[in-house]
Parts: structure tokens; sequence; C-alpha cells
């Protein structure tokens, strides 16, 4: 009996090792260890012998057919492996051809300038608020120290609304010309010390490559009880170099606006010549038109008057100052991407918006 | 405002400086060069004196003449001239070959007709110093010397015909840079170079090679000049009716004769940009340009009764000014009447009637100063800002006045051969002996502001440059402390009233080019950072960007009828557009009602250039002419954020859930609806965040209605529309945290009939209640109608997932569960198990 237990492992082992696919390998699996096979039955029958060989040869036939069994196992584990390999060499594909299709949408140019304005005066201590696009004469204008013959105040430089019978209140109305109504507006409900910028969409009845009706402003002011000119010359420098290269300078050059008081302009050292008006090849720098500074802001210290239009004693000029800048988003996006004109950001023609995305 | 820069170096030292660098200083200290001009001939150096030798007929041109002229060389030069009035004799400007024109145009030798030409003989408008065009400049009948003249000679030793301008942008604030001389105040602070006496002065004549006569000489200061004459003249008399005339002076000159004013005036003006046009008028376009003070010539002999009167009009009231319009006025605007009623538009425009014209022997001037917004509302209204108007609207100061007095009565005496009769009459509200008081600056102050420190020796020097009286009241005090005080000269006391305003003059001349820059400190002891919204917002357009579209930026502006395109009747609340008064055209007379409108417009305009499969989101503020509930008393705006795809309903519904879901909104809903005009009545919801009474609608979903799209030339699209200034305050700032649970779940699916007007909500609604707390989720993944499902009905296939946190779970659980979703089904939705 244990003879032909051996021969069947023997026989069995033999088949195994000399299997050369995984099919063959399951065929010899219920030949050699299947309901039918002999091995199994052998087991099937050891109660039929005697009790003196029952344990010797049970024990046997189980150790041929786990044998057996590990066997198969091994062989199908080997073959898999070198199934697979052929399987995929056989399934090569060419991938050069193109992937499947995933739309990739982008934020728009003006949003992408906005924020990166957004994150370098976050980065500089600044919070950032907004306002509303309607309103008053008074926030836009009065509080904002513009005297009554101020020429911005013109119907040809401002957009004013008809009236309303809907509203109330006899107040004259218009589309903010800048984004420094939130001056006041805001330090009527903050304490100081206040540094904020207000990013926002303008308005202006202008039209032309550089000049759309609606355009985009971040306005900046930092209130407290030391701040200077100095100060608005260092938090300018160090935006002008963040957006610009870390290579910039800046000058500040006066001039005049109602609400600020002393007030510059502030002129960036040009990023296209690095500074000297002219290009590698001599010929003069088109974008800073050969002088070397680009203007980019206008700025300067808050009027006293601003702060006493505030009507709050927290803001008692004599005690607070402190700087103010508004900025044009789309100056600054035409600057750095190089736009000559600013009339196809309204367009939105997706082809070209995805270039900036 | 342009100045000449051989004008200017009549007031300011120029020597050894350029225009460039003149523009350079004065860019860094606050008058931006708009830009650099030549102006007249661009080679003045190839324009010679000449003189006619011959003059003939041209053999083969009727027009045309050949002369010959004497240029000083070896030989005359043959020159065709097309002048009538050129004659033998004459002393002429010749350009010569070479000489490069204004505008550009060279001289070359030329043939004309077969004669040759070797130059040209110039008109005074080819020289670009005057108008005169009909004829050659005939220098004998304009120069007293002329025949005195070698030929050859050039011309610019004659006469300065061209000449480097700068035109300077003015600020608002300083009108007194729209005169000549305050401009060369500001070079001279700006430069260091000397300043020469004021023109209207004794020794700003003598300056000029010139004495002054009685009248001529108003001293530099404040107050008011006293005329040695008196203060009145015979025949004449003048009231001042109103308060918003401070000073109105007037001065009377006789044997005046109206001809073209002097070569030299006449250059200048041109180079200015001033149209010379007789010597009256030009010497009060002169005199305006060098003081900033604006004149006006009547003739005195057209004034009715002699007498003038400035007063208010009333509404309604008419008048004919000199540019041959009838204006009609309103109340408070300001008029000067004679004895027959208005003759002059006050400080804005002159009457037709009282213009001085070719017979004028008896000029009455006009000086006078205004109240400067009376003046700019006027100006303003009418659109008639002549460079009188502007700088009238400006409100200058009375002791002005007095200087374009002296000047012109100059001028005239010397020019026009006119005689002054009598005194100046003077009127209006002006008191000069109330006199501002000094201002005070603090140097402390003046540190505490720029940053920087200022010794008082130093803030004297600059404040001296520009004029203004400097006295140091302590000057024994310690270095930063101590206090300036500081007298404000007249032309600039508007600009200048508080110590600020000091501190501004100080800054842009001598702190601003070279200030060391610091950063401030953040006091508020809370780092800067986005607000939840803000942080919200950005997520809300970075959800949409990462499914694949693009955001656009359209325009808050829209038409009247964009209303009505989108199907909206005019008393739905969409359709209350905010109106402009002044737009800049119809197609942006309005403010969107709904940003929906811009995005179909950027549809259009892809689709139109062959854009397909549009994907696009924008997020941007929308109007509505309503109350604002933050501010009573103005329109209604709010932010919004949507979407426009080209698709269906269902593409824009799992938008608007990637973005609830990026926004870790949960509780949210859609609920079906057909009231809105512009969405297909079938395919559209209200969004709603919040449940039962606490429901807020957030916004709209479906696809737009297909006549609208049409109206937009648009295939089907799909929208979502969100109000962010509702939803972002929803927003949560974190989601509490659930535990993922360690036991496996258990997933079955159910399909159930239900009737075709139940809801995939309402069974998902059902189905949650009825798994009770081992329900995780239940979706529905398939509806189907058609084959198989009896007529009116619909199938709903629901996936549902059930999970116990303590333990995993067993078959008779799964399947009670099961059994109860089914019988809740079946009971509250009619709902049948299929298969």
């Amino acid at each position: 009996m244990q003879e032909r237990i051996a021969e069947l492992r023997a026989a069995g082992e033999a088949a195994v090792a000399a299997a050369t696919t995984t099919d063959e390998l399951e065929e010899l699996r219920v030949q050699h260890l299947g309901r039918k096979a002999e091995l199994p039955n052998l087991l099937r029958d050891v109660s039929k012998l005697e009790p003196a060989e029952r344990g010797i040869v049970g024990k046997a036939a189980n150790q041929a057919r786990q044998a057996l069994q590990a066997a198969i196992d091994a062989r199908v584990a080997e073959l898999q492996e070198s199934e697979l390999d052929a399987r995929l060499i056989a399934d090569r594909v060419d991938v050069t051809l193109p992937g499947r299709s995933e739309p990739v949408g982008g934020l728009h140019l003006l949003t992408r300038v906005r924020r990166d304005i957004e994150d370098i005066f976050l980065g500089l201590g600044f919070d950032v608020v907004e306002g509303q696009e309607t309103e008053t004469v008074h926030y836009n204008f009065d509080a904002l120290n513009h005297a009554e013959n101020h020429p911005a105040r013109d119907r040809a430089d401002t957009f004013y609304l008809a009236p309303s019978p809907a509203l109330d209140g006899d107040v004259q109305r218009l589309l903010r010309t800048h984004t420094s109504p939130m001056q006041v507006r805001h330090m009527e409900r903050a304490e100081p010390p206040v540094a904020i910028i207000v990013p926002g969409r303008v308005y202006r009845p202008d039209s032309d490559a550089t000049h759309t009706p609606q355009f985009h402003q971040v306005e900046g002011l930092w209130i407290d009880t030391d701040t200077t000119l100095a100060d608005l010359k260092g938090v300018l420098l160090s935006f002008a170099r963040a957006i610009f290269g870390p290579d910039r300078e800046i000058r500040l050059r006066p001039h005049f606006f109602p609400f600020t008081e002393p007030s510059v302009e502030i002129d960036v050292s040009c990023h296209l010549c690095g500074g000297t008006g002219q290009l590698r090849d001599g010929a003069r720098c088109p974008l800073c038109k050969g002088t070397g500074w680009i203007e980019i802001l206008g700025s300067g210290m808050v009027d006293p008057n601003v702060l006493s239009a505030v009507g709050r004693a927290e803001y008692d000029p004599e005690r607070v100052q402190g700087f103010a800048f508004g900025m044009g988003i789309e100056r600054i996006a035409m600057l750095r991407y190089g736009l000559s004109d600013l009339r196809p950001l309204y367009e939105n023609d997706v082809r070209l918006l995805e270039q900036y995305a | 405002m342009k100045a000449p820069m051989s004008w200017l170096g009549d007031y300011v030292d120029l020597s050894g400086l350029d225009a460039t660098e003149v523009a350079a200083r004065l860019n860094v200290t606050g008058t931006e060069l708009d830009r650099l001009i030549h102006h007249g001939v661009e080679t003045p150096e190839r324009i010679v004196v000449g003189r006619v030798l011959t003059c003939e007929p041209h053999p083969d041109a009727d027009r045309l003449r050949v002369t010959t002229v004497d240029i000083g060389a070896d030989e005359p030069s043959q020159i065709v001239c097309g002048a009538p009035n050129v004659a033998q004799g004459q002393v002429v400007a010749v350009a010569t070959i070479g000489a490069v024109m204004p505008g550009g145009m060279k001289i070359k030798k030329a043939k004309l007709r077969g004669q040759e030409s070797r130059g040209m003989i110039c008109s005074a408008r080819e020289l670009g110093i005057g108008e005169e065009h009909d004829g050659i400049l005939a220098l004998d009948t304009v120069l007293p010397d002329a025949a005195e003249i070698a030929p050859g000679t050039p011309f610019s030793d004659v006469l300065l015909h061209a000449d480097d301008v700068l035109d300077l942008e003015i600020t608002p604030n300083r009108p007194d840079c729209l005169g000549l001389y305050g401009i060369a105040r500001e070079v001279a602070a700006a430069t260091g170079a000397e300043l020469r006496p004021a023109p209207w002065t004794a020794a700003g004549a003598q300056a000029a090679g010139t004495t002054v006569g009685p009248g001529e000489d108003a001293t530099e200061g404040t107050g008011a000049a006293v005329d040695a004459a008196g203060d009145a003249i015979e025949g004449f008399s003048l009231e001042v009716a109103t308060p918003r005339c401070p000073r109105f002076t007037l001065r009377l000159f006789e044997g005046v004769t109206v001809g073209p004013s002097p070569l030299w005036m006449q250059a200048r003006l041109s180079a200015s940009g001033q149209r010379p046009i007789n010597n009256v008028v030009d010497i009060t376009n002169y005199v305006m340009l060098v003081t900033g003070q604006p004149l006006h010539a009547f003739d005195a002999d057209r004034v009715a009764g002699g007498s003038l009167t400035v007063r208010e009009a009333v509404d309604g009231e008419r008048l004919d000014t000199l540019d041959g319009t009838t204006r009609t006025l309103r109340a408070g605007e300001l008029v000067i009447d004679d004895a027959d009623g208005p003759t002059s538009l006050a400080a804005v425009m002159g009457g037709a009637r009282s213009e001085v014209h070719e017979g004028t022997t008896r000029v009455l001037l006009e000086v006078a100063s205004w109240d400067g917004p009376t003046i700019h509302r006027t100006a303003h209204r009418l659109d008639l800002f002549s460079e009188a108007a502007s700088r009238n609207a400006k409100g200058l100061a009375p002791e002005q006045v007095d200087w374009s007095q002296a000047l012109a009565t100059r001028l005239l005496r010397e020019t026009a051969g006119a005689s002054r009769v009598g005194g100046t009459l003077s009127a209006g509200s002006w008191n000069p002996a109330v006199v501002p008081p000094p201002l005070a600056v603090r140097e402390a102050r003046v540190q505490r502001v720029l940053g920087t420190p200022v010794p008082r020796p130093r803030q004297t020097e600059l404040l001296d440059a520009l004029g203004f009286s400097v006295t140091d009241a302590e000057p024994d005090a310690p270095a930063g402390t101590g206090t300036l005080q500081v007298v404000v000269p007249a032309e600039r006391r508007a600009d200048v009233t508080r110590e600020i305003d000091l501190i501004e003059e100080i800054a842009r001349l001598g702190v601003v080019a070279d200030l060391e820059p610091t950063l401030p400190t953040r006091r508020r002891t809370v780092a800067a950072r986005l607000s939840p919204r803000q942080r919200a917002r950005r997520r809300a357009e970075d959800v949409l960007v990462g499914r694949g579209l693009q955001e656009v930026v359209g325009w808050s502006f829209t038409d009247k009828g964009a209303a009505g395109r989108l199907g909206l009747d005019a008393d739905d609340p969409r359709a209350a557009a905010v109106v402009l008064d002044n737009p800049l055209s119809e197609d942006q007379a309005v403010l969107r009602p709904t940003i929906l409108v811009s995005l179909l417009d950027v549809a259009r305009h892809n689709r139109t250039r062959g854009v397909d499969g549009l994907r696009i989101f924008e997020t941007g503020t929308v109007f509505r002419d309503t109350p604002d509930p933050r501010r009573p008393d103005m329109p209604y705006e709010h932010l919004a954020i949507a979407a426009l795809v080209q698709d269906d309903l269902f593409a824009a519904k799992g938008l608007l859930e990637a973005l609830m879901d990026g926004l870790r909104i949960d509780d949210w809903a859609v609920e079906a609806t057909d009231e809105v005009a512009f969405l297909h009545p079938g395919r559209s919801a209200r969004v709603l965040v919040g449940s039962g009474e606490d429901a807020v609608q957030v916004g709209l979903l479906g696809e737009v209605h297909p006549r609208v799209a049409d109206r937009w030339d648009l295939p089907r699209m799909a929208t979502f529309l969100v109000d962010l200034d509702k939803l972002l305050p929803l927003v949560p700032e974190q989601r509490p945290f659930r535990a993922v649970g360690a036991f496996p779940d258990a997933r079955f699916d159910l399909a159930v009939l239900v009737a075709g007007d139940v809801t995939a909500a309402k069974v998902v609604a059902v189905a949650r209640k009825a798994g009770g707390a081992l329900l995780e989720d239940v979706s529905v993944f398939d509806s189907y109608r058609g084959k198989g499902v009896p007529e009116g009905q619909v199938s709903l296939a629901l996936h549902v997932r059930l999970r116990a946190a303590d333990r995993t779970l067993a078959e008779e659980e799964i399947g009670g569960t099961r059994e109860a979703i089914v019988a809740a089904l079946a009971e509250q939705v009619g709902g049948v198990l299929r298969g």
C-alpha cells in the first residue's frame, strides 16, 4: 500500500514538474487529487485496513497528498508569473496615443492677479475687506476731501445713477469711481489701528485700448499713531519686488490727490529693460518709453480731512495718521503679462483666457 | 499747460539747463511732463532773412512768380513763389535747401513748371508763428528795422520762432502753475535756478528792458494794489451784486488801433497753443498765460450806458455769447449786465454785443476773480471750458487781478498805442484787510508724518524757494522741536491752508526723492488672514476650476432690453434694473439684474467664434432697483457665482453638488419650479439650504429656457446661479469629524416602481428615515421609464449602505432593515419592489 502511495506521489510530482501551463496543472490537480483520483480514495479506504496499518498508511497518504498539492501550488505560482510576463508583453500599447480628455479649467487673469496682490498684502499684515459698487457722492467724493469743483465729479468722469423712486433718501448715487470709499466706511466701523486692502470693481466713463468703463482696483489703508511716508515707501517697495522681481526699485513722485497729503505717485523701475531705458540691442525700451520707470499707482498720507470725515474721536488726525494707496489690477496685469489692450480681458474668448490660466 | 522754454527763460534763469533737464526736475517735484514738444521749424538754423531782388511772373503758370532772393550768398537764389503778395524789395524769411519745416516737410531743390526753385519764402503759418497764410511774411511790414537786417542773417536772430515747449500736466490744486510765472517759480525751486522779478512789477519791466508807467506796477504780495490814478473812470460805473464775485476791476484805454499784435507776441502765443487774433485779444491771452489770471476786453463804446453790473442770473434768461450761440441761463449763474441787459456770461464767455472788433478804439479791460465752484458749474453745464473759464473755475486769488491789470496796461501802451483814461474801478466782496493768519509748522510733526527728520533751517529754505515767508518762532529750540510761522503767498492761498499742506511742500521738494523705506508694525494682535467668507469664495471658484470650467469676467453693464430677452415680466423683481443717468452707450445703459446676462453674452461671443462645448463660470455683483436691506438708501446688490455649460440639467447639478460639497454644505436640496422665466419650465429648480421653515433659497438651477437660449444664438445650455452673499455665511468653518468605523458596511440595491410624480428626493427621504440608525447612505443610481415599466410610473434604483460603529452587521439586521425600507416605500410612496 505504501509503495502505491509512493508511486502515485512520484508520478504526480513528475507530471507537475513537466506541466507547462496553469490549465494543465488544473487538469493534473483533478487527475491526482480530485474526487475520482486514486490517492484521495486511498485515504477514504483507510478505515477498511487493519487498525495497526491505518495510522501508517493514513499518514503516508496524507503526506503524499499534501506534498502533491504543494508541488502543484508552487508550480502554479511559477507558471502564473511567467504567464503574466508573457501576457504583459503581448498587452503592449502605443503610449504616444492621447490620454482620455480631462477638461482643465482656469481662473480669469484678473482673478489670478487679484489673488496675488491679496496674498502679498496679507503677508505684509493687511486684512482684506470689500465694499459695495454703488455708492453715494458722500463716500465717493465728499468724505474723501474732493473739492466741490474737483473734475473727478464731472459727469464725463463718473457714472451717476438715475434717480429711483424705489429708494429712500435724498442722496446722489453713483458707481464708485475708486475703491477709496471703503476708507471712511471701514474706519466708521473699525477701531484703529487699521491695516486693510480693498479689492473690487470700479467704474469710469472711459473706453479705449487701455481704459474700460469697468475695471478693478485694490485700495490700501494703514492707520496707526506713527505710520509714516517712509512706511508707505517700504510697503510699496516690498509689494513691487514681490510682483515685478526682487531687483526692482521704486521712486516716489510728488503728485496731487484730494484725499492724501502729501501725495505721491509710485514708479517702479522697468522690469523689461532693468531700469536702463534701453533694451540689450540699444533700442529704446517700449514698456517704460526709455524713462526706466513705470508708474504703477497713486498714494500718499491720508489727508487729515478724511480722518475727520470719519467723525469718531478715535480718528482725531492729531492722534492717528497713516497712508493710503490705490492701484489698478488691470494695470498690474498689463505690465506683468505684457498686454497692450485691455478689451480682450472683457471679451472673454476662452481660447485666450485659457492661455493665462 | 504749454511752457515755451525761451519764454520761461524770461522769468527764471535757465542758462545751462535744457528742456529735458528742467522737465526731469519738475517731474520729481510734482509737475509731470505730459510731453516735450518742438514747436516750429525743426531746423531753425536753415531759415535766414532774405531780400527779394526781382519778382517776375512765371512764364508757364499764372499763379506763380519767379523771384531772385539775396540770402547773403555769393549768388542770389532763384525761388518760385505762389504767394500773391510777394514783391520786389521785400524782406522775407527764406527756408533754404535742407530746411525741415513744422510737420516734417523738407525743402529741396525743385523745378516748378520748368523753373528751378532753391528754397521757400515762408508765410507766418509755415513758420509756426501765426495764422496768416494768405501770403508770405513780409518782415518789412511787421518789424520796424527790417530794412537794416543783412540778408543771410539767421531768422532766429531776428525772431525766436522755434522752441522747445514743455507740455506740463498741472494738478487741479495748482492754478498758480496755469501761469508761466508760477511755473518759473517751480522751476527755480526745483533746480536752484534764479527766479527773476515778476513781469508785472517795476523790477520785472526793467529786467525786460523797459519801464513801467502809472498803474503798471503791481507789487507782489498780499493786499490790493493802489492805483495812483484813482478809483473812478468818467462815464463808467460798476456794481457787483453777488457775493460770488470777490473782486471785479475795470480800466479804460483810448486810442487803440486794432491790428495784428507784434510778431514776437504772435510767436509766443503760437508756441503756447494760442491762435493769434488781434493785438487786444492777444494781449489778454498773453497776460493770462503769464499770470494765470484771465482778462476780458470789452469795446468800451458798446457797453451800453457805460455801466456794468455783475449779478446772478434768473432761471431761463438768455444771452448771445461771442461764439454765436444763444445760451439759456440758470438761477445762480453769473452774468454781467450793461444798460441794455446781459452782455457777458461772467468768467466763462464774453457776449457778442460788446466784443472787440476791427473798428474798436476804446477798450474797457475787465479783470476779476470769482467763486470757483459757481464758475465750474456753469462752464460744466454749458461745456465751455475755455482757457479762461477753466482758470476762473479754480477760484483765483483777488491779488492776481492787479497783476493782470498792471501787465496788460503796459503791453497795451507799448504795443497797441493805447493810453489809459481815469483810474481803476473796483468792486466785489473781497476785504483785503482780512489777512489769513500765518500757518504753524511743527518740526516734530514733520518728522512724525514723513518718517525722517527735516531741520527747521532746511524747511525754511525749501518753503522760501516756493515764495512762502517763513519765520522761526524759536530759533533756539532744540532739533526735533520748534515751530515755523509761515505766510502763504496769495496765489497759493487756496491750496495751502493747513500745516499738512506745508509738510507736503517740504516733502515734495526736499524729502521724497531719497526717503529711506521702513516697514510699519502691525499692532492688531491677530495675524492677517482672509476671512472665512473670502476663503470660501476662493474655494467655490477653485472647485469649479477643478471641474474644468474657465472663469470669465463679464460686464456689469447691459442694455435695457436684457430683462425682456430673458423673458422677465416688467413686474418681475429681476427686471428692476438699476439705470445709469449718463451711460456711455445704450448697450451699457443699466446694470445687470442677473449674472446670467453676462454669461450668456460671453457664451454667444465664444459660440460665434466657433468654440464648442463651452464650460464657463463667473463671480460678480448683480444689482436691483430695490432697497438694499444693509443700506436702505442704496440699490440692492449681491455677489453671485454662476456656471453655464453646454450640457443638460444634470451636468449643471453635478457642478452644483461639487460646489456644495467643496463648501462642506450638506443640508441642501433642490425643489422643482416652473416659475423662472429664463429657465426651462420642466427642468429647473430652486436651490435651498437648510430644511423646513428655516430653508433659505440661495439660487437657481436649470436648463436655460430654449426661447432664451435662442435669443443668444445658443444651443441647450444649463446653469446654476447662486447668491454668495446668502450662501457664504452658511458655510461651516469646519465639518464635525465623523469616525469611519472599523467594522465593514453592508450594501444592497433596491429597485422600486413608483408613480411618475414621486420625486427621487422623496423616495430617498423615506428610505433614509426607514433605514434608521444603521443607514449610512442611500442614493438613487438609476431612474428608468419605458419598456417593462408601466405607463405613468418610474423605476428608481437605490443603492443602500448600512453600517454599525461597534459590530459587523448580522444577516438578520441587514434583512430587517431592508424590509423596513421596502415596507416604508410601499406605504408612503406606493413603491413596488421590482424583480
